[in-house]
């Protein structure tokens, strides 16, 4: 490394070190930091009917968050997208480490069969699995009506994606199942780093497999579960792409399943007869900008910080 | 970053579509935007083909898109300088906004434009009524179609009146072998397009209703509207078990399988039943109300079509344009999209039967077109989008008629003074 060697060491490696950052430099401002930048200025402007962009400082900040429509819809898919990422961090990560947990024992048979199914639901198109699931669960046709009458319990059934008090969990649930896969590669990579020794050292002292996970693996895991968390709330805070598909922008019923994604969309596109606005859809987008950021950073100083790390 | 990824995502997905056109077109080409994707076989199979026919010279290419992303597309395509030639136009705001943003091209010099009446330019002029920015094509007209083998097995005639349409209903859910009315409100807009602005305007009298919520003479909790409502909260009876998660594609699959009596529809939806359905069905307009004199019917201006003002082909568009404007093109549209009625003066003959009985209701009944689509739907909170969202809600029985009538007055007081 460069501090270990001595000063004309560090300035020869100047050269290439900036060479092979540039690429990534130049595309990640090009394509990410100024649009972001431009959005953000964007969100500062306003275009009225047939006239010309003017700036009008924070008056589109002030009507999301005071004119009490746009408050009322953007602080109803705020919360919609809380519980979204509630259910995720609640159900997905959980079950992800739970299985990665399964998939790690050592005497466990078709491995490799269990992963690829397991993952195989992310690798699908969002519509696709957005069709798949409204069939499933379609009154009509669905299966899932036939299924829960092999059980008895046929009753139980409702059009739960068309009811406000269900919907939204239904989605939730969707997504849950398509994106599981990811935290379960990623707790299952950092489990096989484990050291075999420290494991059969637990084993012969006695402790069961579950104990092993539970005080030895899990411990060491803990700083990937942190990231898959926040990974987890990056994405759910972006999501659009299944709501948009399922429910369409409108996000029905009575906007029960409206995120900020879609609000995003509904505004800076507009929607059937609505006019897009992109100046209060830029500024939507920054504001959901500025959520994820907030998020992000009470992660690296709230919770990085914490995690006990140990050399392994 | 990230919320960029997913703008980022969006524009490039916009721009990898916008940069194809460029590269299609070229001098004395004509594009044509549309979001009717479904129609691409009949303008290259039939309409083209005709065009062709006088003007060999002039080449068109049909251009459709996704409907649902019609809208964003078109203005991302002027923002980038991409557009077709001709651009579909969506009735009133969406492509008087283009209009006035400088998109389309006034097309008043146009021969052929005194074919078409005041009110099938009306949802394509500025306000004043002085400029036409788009030239009509089509309309679409509400009504119910019905399965004429359920109806017999009910032992139930055609309704003409209201009593009569829900006596029906009532009869064919008793006998049990048929949904009495497919329909769902899953997608939020067939309860507001098949259900409120279909029975409707035998409430509010066409347009004389349509025209007093304009200048604010009439509100959205007065009798008519809520009536509306109230008999739309009324079909929860008839809707197959779950109708709250039906989708209109699982709507129309339920009647052109032959498991439904009735199916509040467009005009539009003919063309799908005549290729599916292995029965026979008919139409009826939206019964009116006992000793009503007069019908009412939802004879909605729905596409047109415009000039790009930037269009470097300008002068051959004009010459399709003109060409649309006469007899050959209305009787060809009319007959080769049943459901979709041309727009012009042209005596056209549609050979289609149930096309033919929904465009007889012109004659007999007075035609209006969706009330909230003039005007009503510039501001925010949108009206169109509002009426979705109650009239779903309506059927899914989670407001009452009267709670839904003050959403959508109170939605409209926020910003129409008319209203306020």
């Amino acid at each position: 490394m460069a501090h270990s060697g001595p000063m004309t060491d560090w300035r020869k490696a100047k050269l290439p070190v900036f060479a092979f950052l540039a690429p990534a430099t130049i595309i990640y401002t090009l394509f990410m930091i100024y649009p972001l930048i431009d959005s953000i200025r964007l969100s500062f402007y306003t275009t009225p009917s047939g006239g010309e962009m003017a700036f009008v400082g924070f008056d589109n900040y002030r009507t999301i968050l005071g004119d009490p429509d746009w408050s009322a819809t953007f602080w109803n898919s705020f919360w919609n997208n809380m519980k979204f990422f509630a259910v995720h961090m609640l159900v997905q990560n959980p079950i992800g480490i739970a299985l990665a947990g399964i998939l790690s024992l050592p005497q466990l048979r078709f491995r490799n069969t269990y992963r690829t199914m397991m993952i195989m639901p992310t690798m699908l198109s969002v519509v696709i699995v957005g069709f798949i699931w409204q069939l499933i669960l379609s009154p009509v046709w669905g299966v899932g009506v036939d299924i829960l009458d092999i059980f008895g319990l046929k009753s139980l059934f409702g059009p739960w994606l068309g009811k406000e008090g269900s919907a939204l969990i239904t989605l939730s649930f969707i997504s849950v199942w398509q994106w599981v896969g990811i935290p379960l590669m990623l707790i299952y990579a950092a489990l096989l780093a484990i050291p075999d020794d420290l494991v059969d050292a637990a084993i012969v002292d006695g402790a069961t497999h579950f104990e092993v996970f539970l005080h030895i693996k899990l411990p060491l895991v803990l700083p990937t579960v942190a990231m898959v968390s926040i990974l987890t709330f990056v994405g759910n805070f972006n999501a659009f792409d299944l709501i948009y598909a399922v429910k369409g922008a409108l996000a029905g019923p009575n906007f029960s399943t409206d995120i900020m994604g879609t609000l995003f969309y509904r505004t800076f596109f507009g929607y059937q007869l609505q006019l897009g606005d992109p100046s209060l859809g830029a500024t939507v987008a920054s504001l959901m900008f500025l959520i994820i950021l907030a998020g992000v950073l009470f992660y690296l100083f709230a919770v990085q910080r914490r995690l006990a790390r140990y050399q392994l | 970053m990230s919320n960029k990824v997913f703008a980022k995502g969006l524009a490039a997905a916009l721009a990898a579509s916008v940069a194809l056109v460029p590269l299609m077109a070229s001098a004395g080409e004509l594009v044509i935007e549309s979001w009717r994707n479904d129609d691409i076989d009949i303008w290259n199979d039939q309409i083209i083909p005709a065009f062709n026919k006088e003007h060999p010279d002039i080449k068109v290419t049909f251009s459709p898109t996704p409907p649902t992303d019609y809208n964003a597309l078109i203005n991302a395509k002027f923002a980038g300088g991409t557009a077709g030639d001709l651009i579909t136009c969506r009735p009133f705001d969406a492509s008087l906004e283009l209009y006035k943003q400088g998109n389309l091209a006034p097309l008043d010099d146009i021969a052929g434009m005194d074919n078409f009446s005041d009110v099938a330019k009306s949802a394509w002029q500025t306000d004043d009524g002085s400029v036409t920015f788009c030239l009509p094509m089509a309309s679409v007209i509400h009504g119910f179609i019905y399965n004429k083998e359920a109806f017999e097995a009910a032992g139930v005639e055609v309704p003409k009146t209201r009593a009569e349409f829900y006596a029906a209903l009532d009869k064919i859910k008793e006998e049990g072998s048929y949904i009495p009315m497919a329909m769902g409100t899953a997608d939020q807009w067939e309860a507001a397009t098949m259900g409120f602005q279909n029975i409707g305007p035998n409430y509010w009298k066409g347009e004389e209703g349509r025209k007093a919520l304009i200048d604010g003479s009439q509100k959205f909790t007065d009798k008519p509207y809520v009536d509306t409502f109230t008999e739309l909260a009324s079909w929860a009876n008839y809707l197959p078990d779950g109708y709250e998660a039906i989708s209109y594609p699982d709507a129309q699959n339920l009647f052109s399988l032959g498991r439904a009596a009735v199916y509040p529809a467009g005009s539009w939806d003919i063309s799908l039943f005549n290729s599916q359905a292995e029965f026979e069905f008919g139409a009826f307009p939206p019964p009116p109300a006992e000793g009503s004199d007069t019908c009412y019917i939802s004879d909605h201006t729905d596409i047109a079509l415009g000039l790009n003002a930037k269009s470097p082909n300008a002068a051959e568009a004009k010459i399709f344009l003109e060409w649309m404007t006469g007899s050959e093109f209305a009787s060809l549209y009319s007959n080769a999209l049943p459901g979709f009625f041309s727009l012009s003066n042209h005596k056209v003959e549609i050979s289609d039967p149930v096309a033919n009985e929904f465009v007889s209701w012109r004659q007999k009944c007075e035609s209006t077109i969706r009330n909230s689509y003039q005007i009503l739907s510039r501001g925010t909170p949108n009206l169109e989008n509002e009426l979705w969202n109650i009239s779903a809600q309506v059927i899914n029985g989670t407001v009452t008629p009267e709670e839904a009538g003050k959403a959508a007055e109170s939605g409209l007081a926020k910003w129409y003074a008319p209203h306020q």
